[in-house]
Parts: C-alpha cells; structure tokens; sequence
C-alpha cells in the first residue's frame, strides 16, 4: 500500500476515531445492542405467550380438578317404617306420596343419632344447622333408592350421602371460618362440626363419578351438579356431525377437485367455502335459529338443531382439509387408472378416495375438535336452558329432545351466583380439554402412520 | 305414519331395486358378465338410485312445502279478525300448533280417545284443565275458534301424512318397475350411475352456496322485520342502547360498535406485536429444534375453545385487573371490563397472527436476505428493512383477518365485557359488544315479534357485513400490494 492510498482514507477515519480492531466503534456497539434487543423482543413475545398458556391451564386445572372429589357423609340410616310407610304394606303406589320431607325428617334423625353415638358436638346449634350440614340433594337421593327396593324399609342401611356444598367448599379450602360470618349458607359452628366429622371418619372426600355422570341440578345444590346431559347431548351432536359432514364435506371436494369445470358457479362456491370460515360462529346460531327453528319448526335446544348449526360451521374446515388430501395425490395414479380403461368416476372412487382417506379422516377429527368446543351459535339456539333430564336414546327420537353441551354446561355454570359452581365449571373445562387432546392426538397418530411421501 | 318408517319402506325398495335389476340382467346374458355393457354391480346401482332419488326427492319438496299450505288452509278456517295482520297470524299459528300438540299427548296418555279429541268442544269440556292433567300447559283459556283449527289442523296432519306415505312409495314402486323394465345387457348402466353420482357431488358442494343463501335471507327478512316496526334512523344515529320490554327502547347501534371497536382495538395492541415478533423470532433466530417444539405450543392457543378462555377472564383476569390496576389507580371497581376482554381476545389471537405471519415471512424469498445480509446489514436491520416491507401486505391482510375475528368473538365478551352499553373512554369500565346483545336479545324466553327481540337480527347482519368487508378488504390487499418475485 502506498501512502497516497492511506491519505485517500483518511477522511472517513476522522468520522470513526483510530481504535483497536479489538474493539467496537461506537456504531457498531449501537447496531449490536439494537440486534440482541431486537432478538430478546422476539424471545420474550415467545415467552410471554406461552406463559399466559401455562398460567391459563394452570389457574383452570388448579381450580378444577377440586370438581372430580366431593365431600360424602357415610352413617347408617335406619328407615323408619311408621314415617316412609305409613300403610305399612311396602305397596310402592302407596309411598309414593312421602315426599322429600319425610325423607328429610329420617336423614336429619339418622344423622343425629350418629352424632350422638360418636360424642359429636358443638355448642350453639339449632337441631336445624346440624341437619343442614347433609346436602338437600340427600333426601331425593334416598327417596329414589326406597321406591326402587320397597323391601328394605324398616332396616337400617349404610347410607353415603353428599354433604352440602359450603362444607365441601370447606374441605377443599374455598371456605374458610371467616368467609362463613358473612355468608348466609353456612355457619362456622357448622365448620366446626365438619372438622369433628372428619376427625371421626363420617365425613370423607373422595372420587366423585357423580360429576360425570348425574345430571345438572339447581342453584341450590352445587354438590349434586354433573356433567352427564351435557356428555350426551355433546357426543349425540359430534355422531350427527359425522354423519352429515363428512360425507357431503367429500362429496363437494371431490367435485370441486376433480369435476368442476372453470365456471360461474364453481367460483361462487370457492368463494362462499372461503368466505364461510369466516364467518363468526355466532352468525350460524342466528341462521339456526331463524331457518331450522322458526322456519322448519325443529324442537327448540335439541340436540339435531346444534348438529345441523355445527355441521355448517365444520363444512369449510373439512372441505379444505379434503380438498388439500386430494390434491396431495400425484397425478400419475390418475393416469394410470385412466389409462388402463377406467372410467373418471371410477378413478376417482378406487384409487385417489382411498389414497387421501388418511389427510380427510385427520381433516375430520380437527373439524370435529373444533366443533366439540364450540359455544356460542348453541347459546342462541336454546342449549343453555336448564335440563336435568337425560336425552332418550338416538332411536327414540333422543335427537329431537332438549340437551346440553359440555362447552355451554361450562358457560352455564360459570353465570351462576354461586362460587362452588365456578370450581365445576373449571372441572367440566378439564373435562372437555381432555376430549380435545385424546382427539388430537388421534389425529397425529393417524398422521404419523399413514402419512405418505410421493 | 312417520317419515323415519317411509325412509326404511324406501331403502327397503331400493334394495330390492338393486338386487332385482342385477338379476334380471346376468339372466339376460345367461350369467356371462363379459357380454354387458357395464359391470353387473352397475346395474343394480341403478335400480337402486332410480327408486330413490325421485321418491327422496319427493318426500322433501313435500315437507317443505307441507307447512306454507298447512298455515294457509288453518288461516282460512279461521275467522278474518284473527289473522288480520301477519304478526297476529303467526301468534294464532302457534296457539293452533300448541294445542294440537296437547290433543296429540293427551291421546298418547290415553285421557282422551282419538275420536273424543276431535269432536270436544269447549262449550262442553275444560279443555285447557284436561290438557294439563298430561303436562301440557298452555298460556291462557282455549277459544272456540283455536280448538277448532286445532282439530281440523290435526285432522290434515293426519291426511297429509297418509297422502305423503302414499305418494313417496308410489313413486318408489314406479321407480323400480322403471329400472327393471330398462335394464337388458345393452343399457349403459355405469354411465347413467356416474352421472347420477355426479349429481349428487355437485349437490354436495353447493350447500356452501345455501348456507350463505340461508345466513343472508335469514337475518335480511328479519331485519326487514325489525326496520318496520322501528325507524332505522334511531337504529343508526342513535348514542343511547336501552331496551325494555315495555316497548319504548332506545336500539342505538353506536355504543355497541363503539364497544367493539374498542375492545378489539385493545386486542390488537396485545395480539399485534406479540404475535409479529414471535412469527419473526420463530421463523428467522430460532433452530430448528426450538422451532419444532414452540410453533405446535403456540398454536395449542388456537386449539383451545373460547369459552375456555371467556373462563379465564372472568376468573382471573378480570378480578387480577380489577384488584391491581384499576381500584388502586381509581379508575372503577368492575371486574368485566374492555381492559379484560381485550387483553384475553388479544392472547386468543396471538397463534392466528404469528403463523399467518410466519408463513408470509417464510415466503419472502432467501435471495433478499442474502443481499441484505452482504451488503453488511445486521439481521435485525435485514429483517425490519428488507423482509418486513416485503412481506407487510401480508402481514396487514392476516392482521385484518385478526381484528375481524375479535368483531365476531363472542363467548370472550360475552363472559369478559359487562352488559352495559355506555360510550365511554375509561378502559377499565364494563361496556358491551354487538356479540353480547345479540346473545343477550336471543336467549331466554323471546317474542319474535317485538323490535328488542328483533334488533339482534339487525346487529347480526351489521356484524356480517363489518366481518365479511374486513376479510374481503384483507383477501384485496394481499392482491393488490403482494409482491411477485419470480
């Protein structure tokens, strides 16, 4: 190098004072820091989103799983005859007129005499808030079983009755004695009582399969609130969904891949398939709503009405799924089928259907997920009334009769006043989440094993 | 007779169809299949298509129709003061059904023998008592006239039910005399079931078409509906939302677009940059091994249903709000808030923002980077200079797909938001969307015929009309402004 070069670069040194070429101009040191910031937003963007997932699932797991155990008294109830059969000829006709009450009155004696054979007690209570502590679902309970076996009046049985819900909230620690000087429910000589209860083995919290199973019950009684209606009418709508979905959601991708020629109407219904997804799901409970009840007159809240809003709403998903399947299949299967003699129907049905069963059966279980968590057309459609009977089965017309959903029964309950239903809420989401992860890794599963590389 | 037992009659037809005409043909060529035309199964595919689709056909055009004359043969029956206007009509339809529906179960539990509940009159009988004693409660007493369209509604119920299983099997039974008498070895049987079929595929796909037939003609009718019995003016240049059943509600739009605005304003200042800047980490810093285990965990996000996180607002985030920001700083004391809904549509909308983001920065081609990266820009200046405007149309079209769907996001507001429509600047307040009063108009006991009941049909189609012009908006920026590199 020569010095006329150097003088020649000179100039724009004096701009970067001479340093080491160990160490960094003040640009380049700003231009680094502006680099590892802009990395450090991408990773915390990461972090933060997936930590509001971890703290979501946590809150929701962490207050529902209390829902799967529920607070049980077990103590020997002596069926009185004089009281549930008063004839006294163990005649079912006959002791259908003791109502709950009488049976109340029975439980309430049991329960007393118990407390007394332990040496239970507690200062400063009514007869009144002792018997409370048994949950008002308990005399239904026992009336059912009675009528179901007349013969067993006059014995005494081993009864396990749910407790009411405070004490239940008290056992899992949602009540506490102070929260109880100010509720109305619950008193904390009751709290008291619960501990002794425990102390002497009556009063355990154990699984609660009535969760899954029983259906929904009143403001009232939190503890005897399930999950069964809602089970049923989500799994009768997902069967209905099936049905209905896929076979029309194939039809139309095979035509649409396959037949369609470049027209007027094709492009109509490409683009209605795309505008449809998206659509807000809502939009499809008022469809529902003003064509398949006020129009068709199909009962209001059944479970055939929400299949048939679902099925509207998981039709663009699983056509586009279909259609993506289909597409996946090289070309070269339909000329061989076509050059040996085969008709393009027959093309189509033996060879490309089976090869892209794999992608639609996997494009039908996401659709069918995304159904199962669907709430809001079903809220306009009536699903969110109250209903405590379980649907008939499918061929008694089980369709047409009031159900619930589970994603509903979890919005349900979350409006009630009631804080133990927030805690059943959380447990019907557990519930539901589990549907959805078992259906998806089906799903991956049937990826994994089928997926083909052409 | 019902029409589940007609559609078994139907299959059980087609069935034979099937079998009759394949016989019939492999008889016709003494049972060497070389000499048909098409395979023998082909044969028997048509007659059994042949006996359906007509008599399918058939049975629906007739339950479709069925109602409207049903509806016009009652009003005749009827005396003209009753049905003077359509509103009182379709209330006098529905007593009519009602108790036809009673006199049905009060035969089914055996109060009443069919021919006693077509010749009671009130005159004579308590008909509202009786029909109680079977579960069936009806509103008020049982007038002259409504028993008696009751009755003779039953009685055509009955005829036209009797008529529809006639006609259908008819049909069916033509239908397979029709196949079997066409069918000889030279009838091209396979073409005639492929274009059958091709039919049925092209039915199949034109149900996208009437459902958005169905969307549009549903919720215009009734806005229609709504509009007659309120002026629009009030609907759209009113600033107050109070609705009474009473009857004289203010229906003003504005705080409720105002609330949704609003909220999904917040959503997108949460989803936006999260959403961007993990689609750019995620798809320019991070290897290969993060990258396949963070993009599935952000798109769980998306997997989750949204009463779920409608849940998680109401729980945690509205009271978290509440107790942290907004009583200390004096700004209110509700736990539904716009601050909560926003914030939990804008977590919902992250995974929806990031992977269309992701794969629209993925499309940008390597050569730009390189060039960038040789030119001796860092990758952070490479990435807000070089990849960010190539890929922003995009970007700008999945970020008005996002906010269209917090328009429409329902259950989130619903449980987030609050039910008070006030316009109002405070964050912290509870305001309301046009997804949580059409929610709200619509469940419970409703009177189709009342404008507060109404109303939730004339925001349904404002809210499809505002989500439709977004997507389409979007789909036409992505057009117009994307680049073409090849």
């Amino acid at each position: 190098m020569t010095d006329a070069t150097i003088g020649g670069l000179a100039a724009p040194a004096s701009v970067y004072p001479k340093t080491s070429l160990m160490a960094q101009s003040p640009l380049t040191r700003r231009r680094n820091a502006a680099e590892s910031r802009f990395k450090a937003y991408g990773i915390a963007a990461i972090v933060l989103s997936l930590a509001t997932l971890g703290f979501m699932l946590v809150t929701i797991l962490s207050d529902g799983v209390s829902a799967f155990f529920q607070a049980k008294l077990s103590f020997p109830v002596e069926l009185t005859a004089e009281t549930l059969d008063p004839v006294g000829n163990r005649n079912r006709a006959d002791m259908v007129k003791i109502t709950t009450l009488g049976y109340n009155k029975v439980l309430a004696e049991a329960f007393q005499k118990e407390l007394t054979a332990k040496g239970i007690a507690v200062a400063g209570q009514s007869d009144k808030d002792v018997a409370d502590v048994v949950s008002k679902d308990a005399a239904g309970k026992l009336r059912a079983l009675v009528l179901a076996n007349p013969e067993i009046v006059g014995t005494t049985i081993d009864a396990t009755v749910l407790a009411t819900g405070r004490v239940d909230g008290y056992l899992k620690g949602r009540v506490t004695s102070e929260t109880a000087l100010r509720d109305s429910n619950v008193t904390p000589e009751q709290l008291q009582l619960a501990d002794q209860l425990r102390d002497a083995g009556i009063l355990k919290s154990v699984f609660n399969w009535d969760f899954i199973t029983l259906p929904d019950a009143s403001d009232q009684r939190p503890e005897a609130a399930g999950l069964g209606v809602a089970i049923l009418g989500s799994a009768y709508m997902m069967l209905l969904v099936l049905v209905t979905c896929v076979p029309v959601g194939v039809a139309a991708s095979i035509y649409l891949e396959e037949f369609a020629p470049k027209n007027v109407w094709t492009d109509a219904i490409e683009v209605n398939i795309s505008n449809l997804a998206a659509v807000p799901s809502i939009v499809f409970g008022i469809l529902g709503l003003a064509i398949f009840i006020n129009f068709a007159g199909l009962p209001n809240s059944s479970s055939i009405v929400g299949a048939l809003v679902l099925t509207l709403m998981t039709l663009p998903t699983i056509i586009i799924a279909t259609r993506a399947s289909i597409k996946a299949v090289p070309p070269s299967i339909r000329d061989a089928a076509l050059g040996i003699g085969a008709s393009k129907m027959q093309m189509v049905f033996h060879h490309v259907l089976p090869l892209a069963m794999p992608g639609i059966l996997t494009g039908t279980i996401l659709g069918l997920a995304s159904a199962l968590g669907e709430t809001a057309p079903l809220l306009l459609i009536g699903m969110v009334a109250f209903v405590d009977n379980y649907p008939s089965s499918p061929l008694d017309g089980g369709f047409l009769e009031p159900a619930t959903a589970l994603p509903v029964q979890v919005y349900g309950w979350a409006q009630r006043a009631d804080p133990a239903f927030i805690e059943r809420s959380s447990g019907a989401i557990i519930l539901l989440l589990a549907f959805l992860v078992v259906m998806n890794i089906m799903a991956i599963l049937l990826r994994r094993r089928f997926e083909r590389r052409w | 007779m019902s029409v589940l037992f007609l559609l078994v009659i139907v299959a059980v037809l087609a069935l034979a169809g099937f079998l009759l005409c394949r016989q019939r043909v492999m008889a016709s060529v003494q049972g060497d299949p070389k000499l048909l035309h098409s395979l023998p199964g082909y044969y028997g595919w048509n007659g059994a298509i042949t006996v359906i689709l007509p008599a399918l056909a058939v049975l629906v055009l007739w339950l479709i129709v069925q109602p409207f004359i049903l509806e016009n043969r009652i009003a005749s029956v009827l005396p003209p003061a009753m049905v003077a206007d359509g509103s009182s009509l379709t209330l006098v339809m529905s007593d009519v059904r009602r108790v036809a529906s009673g006199l049905d179960a009060a035969v089914a539990g055996g109060v009443m023998s069919e021919q006693e509940a077509g010749m009671i009159r009130t005159e004579f009988t308590d008909v509202r008592g009786k029909l109680a004693r079977v579960g069936v409660a009806l509103g008020s007493d049982v007038t002259r006239e409504v028993l008696a369209a009751a009755q003779e509604y039953r009685v055509m119920i009955a005829w036209s039910a009797m008529a529809r299983t006639i006609l259908v099997v008819l049909i069916a039974v033509a239908g397979l005399i029709y196949a079997i008498m066409i069918t000889n070895k030279d009838f091209r049987a396979r073409n005639r079931v492929e274009q059958a079929v091709l039919g049925i595929l092209i039915a199949a796909s034109s149900i996208a078409i009437l459902t958005t037939v169905g969307i549009v003609y549903s919720m215009l009718s009734e806005t229609f509906n709504f509009f007659s019995q309120y002026p629009y003016q009030d609907f759209f240049f009113s600033l107050t939302w109070s609705p009474n059943f009473r009857g004289d509600s203010d229906l003003g739009i504005w705080p409720l677009i105002w609330g949704t605005m609003y909220i999904t304003l917040i959503s997108m200042i949460v989803a936006v940059p999260i959403g961007l800047f993990a689609a750019i980490y995620l798809a320019e810093y991070a290897s290969k091994r993060v990258r396949a285990w963070v993009k599935p965990l952000i798109e769980v996000i998306a997997g989750i249903p949204t009463v779920v996180f409608g849940l998680f607002a109401l729980v945690t985030v509205g009271p978290l709000l509440r107790d942290y920001f907004a009583e200390p700083l004096g700004w209110g004391d509700s736990g539904s808030s716009v601050m909560t809904a926003g914030i939990v549509i804008g977590i919902l909308n992250i995974p929806f923002i990031s992977s269309l983001s992701d794969d629209i920065i993925n499309a940008v081609p390597q050569s730009l980077r390189d060039g960038s990266l040789g030119l001796g820009a860092s990758k952070s200046e490479t990435i807000r200079q070089v990849l960010l405007p190539a890929a922003l149309p995009g970007i700008v079209g999945a970020c008005l797909m996002a906010a269209s769907r917090a328009i429409g996001e329902t259950m989130i507001v619903v449980m987030g938001a609050g039910a008070a429509a006030r316009l109002s600047l405070n964050p912290f307040e509870a305001m309301t969307t046009m997804t949580v009063k059409i929610v709200g108009q619509l469940t419970g006991d409703t009177d189709f015929n009342s404008p507060e009941t109404l109303v939730a049909f004339a925001l349904g189609m404002t809210l499809f009309v505002i989500t439709l012009a977004l997507n389409v908006v979007a789909l036409m920026v992505v057009r117009k402004y994307r680049e073409q590199y090849d």
